[in-house]
């Protein structure tokens, strides 16, 4: 068949809001998007493991800890799924993770900030969970199918984390004086980069035209972060917690907040390799992979080694 | 009577909890650095299971001592408190290390728990049912992970005996006929310090001739976690879970 029927079928689908499926017909920038998508996505669940996971060993109660073991567990679960979801277009888990590994591939920005704190560990299930809901909703309906099947089960994981991210933080601001201190901190540090999880404004955005044709994405990066900053702002006050943005203001006229503007030199430089901790990030990540070679190989030798017995 | 029951109970559930506790606290270490994807959530499935055996043992140690939390126990002891063996608290080393560690620990564990589901005491007996499914896997998982690297390749056979090297001293402590354990007679009719024992060797002598690894009898050192008797990593495992409350003591998180 012409390459120009099979695109016009390809866009008929995307028009009726068909899910495209692994051995349907896809342009090949379809293709490259999704596994760009994808894989950056499942990368920032596996960095995202690392700043949380910085915290297992020191919860406060033996509740928490349990908590915040599973959640980064079920952050690997994501992971895993994306990369399958990104091996169904023809991407490779080896090479992916190269990819992370030499810097091709990116991931969030949020996980190259530290966790400091206690408090940053209820202010990333709060904040940077809340953010990252925002965006996932949307790709529940995404166009590729295996993606959007992902993102649904993904969600409901992340909103139960969103709401223990709340809790922890619930407790702390209506806890004692420094407890309410440490979560103010954790809010003044992580509120921007937050916003910043959007992406770049829609006038800069590069790859986001293209893929809202397809229907990969559903709604601007703009919209969506401002869909973030209304749902917020009441959390925080009730909370008592100050947002740190003196430009916040609630506008009657359109019902939703205006907020100042975003430091996009600091995203673009924490984009670029410059963040507090992407060297530690990519330096952890490398380092259970090389570390874990022999494993690996050893898994892969007996598991031939038994194969060859059964053939004998 | 009535007395030395309760004695037993409370040795039992400090001994059973402490060493979930601190095996599940060096498990969580791995978390977000494992060889593998799947087997790092492999083993964070275990730390969690063993972090909420800890709770229940913990809790019912707390109860036996007239109402202290689960976390009263694991945050505001210090070390010469803590009866878990030593063996748990030891560094993970490499992969193999840690799995070679959960082996032997997972086949003790393992056939203890089949012997406390007999308990009389229905709290004791509750526990040890609910641990017993979770540890019949932890013992399937480790077993076969042992047998893969042993039997793998040059290098993973290498690394196994290193492993070892390193953890079958430590092994001693948990086939030792100690009170708390023998006192175990007066929760379960008719138990057996030896029969423990004697499934241990079982389970690890069949694991370790498919993975190549020798399991002669040694000079045992003899190591005494269970009297609260540590090596000097335990101090920095509760300085680092103990930090924040003792840090804020006023404050519930």
């Amino acid at each position: 068949m012409e390459t120009t029927t099979l695109e016009h079928r390809f866009n008929q689908k995307i028009e009726r809001e068909e899910k495209i499926e692994p051995k349907d017909w896809m342009p090949d920038d379809y293709r490259k998007n999704n596994i760009r998508q994808i894989s950056q996505h499942a990368h920032s669940e596996i960095v995202g493991m690392l700043p949380e996971a910085n915290w297992i060993t020191r919860a406060p109660s033996l509740r928490r800890k349990v908590a915040l073991l599973a959640k980064v567990q079920d952050e690997a679960g994501h992971g895993l799924y994306l990369y399958s979801a990104a091996e169904t277009l023809g991407a490779g888990r080896d090479e992916m993770i190269d990819d992370l590994h030499s810097g091709k591939a990116k991931y969030s920005s949020i996980f190259n900030y530290p966790t400091t704190t206690w408090a940053d560990i209820g202010a990333i299930g709060w904040l940077v969970d809340g953010a990252a809901i925002t965006n996932q909703v949307a790709l529940c309906r995404t166009s590729y199918g295996p993606y959007a099947r992902a993102m649904v089960k993904i969600c409901k994981e992340e909103s139960f984390h969103q709401r223990q991210g709340y809790e922890i933080m619930c407790a702390m601001a209506f806890g004692t004086p420094e407890q309410k201190a440490m979560a103010q901190d954790a809010l003044n540090r992580w509120w921007w980069p937050s916003l910043m999880m959007f992406g770049p404004t829609d006038s800069d955005s590069v790859h986001s035209q293209k893929s809202m044709d397809w229907k990969i994405k559903r709604y601007s990066n703009d919209e969506l972060r401002q869909e973030f900053v209304d749902k917020t702002v009441a959390q925080a006050e009730y909370l008592g917690l100050t947002i740190p943005d003196p430009d916040l203001k609630y506008n009657e006229e359109t019902g939703h907040y205006t907020f100042g503007e975003i430091d996009w030199k600091e995203f673009y430089q924490v984009i670029s390799g410059n963040g507090p901790c992407n060297k530690e990030r990519i330096e952890a990540r490398r380092k259970a992979h090389e570390d874990g070679a022999w494993v690996r190989e050893a898994a892969n030798a007996f598991a031939q080694k038994r194969a060859n017995q059964q053939v004998a | 009577m009535e007395q030395e029951k309760q004695k037993a109970a409370l040795n039992l559930s400090l001994v059973m909890g402490d060493n979930a506790l601190i095996l599940g606290h060096r498990l969580s270490e791995w978390c977000g650095h494992g060889p593998i994807l799947e087997q790092d959530i492999a083993l964070s499935n275990i730390a969690l299971d063993l972090i909420g055996q800890a709770r229940l043992w913990l809790s019912h140690a707390g109860k036996l001592q007239g109402g202290k939390s689960e976390d009263d126990l694991a945050y505001h002891r210090d070390v010469f408190d803590f009866h878990n063996f030593q063996m748990v608290e030891t560094p993970n080393g490499h992969w193999g290390t840690t799995l070679l560690r959960q082996f032997v620990y997972d086949a003790w564990h393992h056939a203890m728990l089949q012997k406390l589901v007999l308990a009389q005491d229905e709290d004791i007996a509750g526990i040890a049912r609910k641990s017993l499914k979770e540890v019949n896997y932890h013992l399937r998982w480790s077993s076969e992970w042992v047998i893969r690297l042993g039997d793998g390749t040059e290098e993973s056979g290498a690394k196994m005996q290193e492993a070892y090297a390193d953890v079958w001293p430590y092994v001693g402590e948990l086939l030792q006929k100690d009170t708390w354990l023998t006192e175990l007679e007066q929760l379960i009719p008719g138990f057996q310090a030896d029969e423990i024992i004697s499934l241990w060797w079982k389970t690890v002598r069949e694991v370790f001739s498919q993975a190549n690894l020798s399991s002669e009898p040694m000079d045992w050192l003899y190591r005494k976690g269970h009297l609260g008797h540590h090596t000097e990593h335990l101090g920095y495992i509760l300085a680092e879970m103990q930090f924040l409350p003792r840090a804020y003591p006023d404050a519930t998180w």
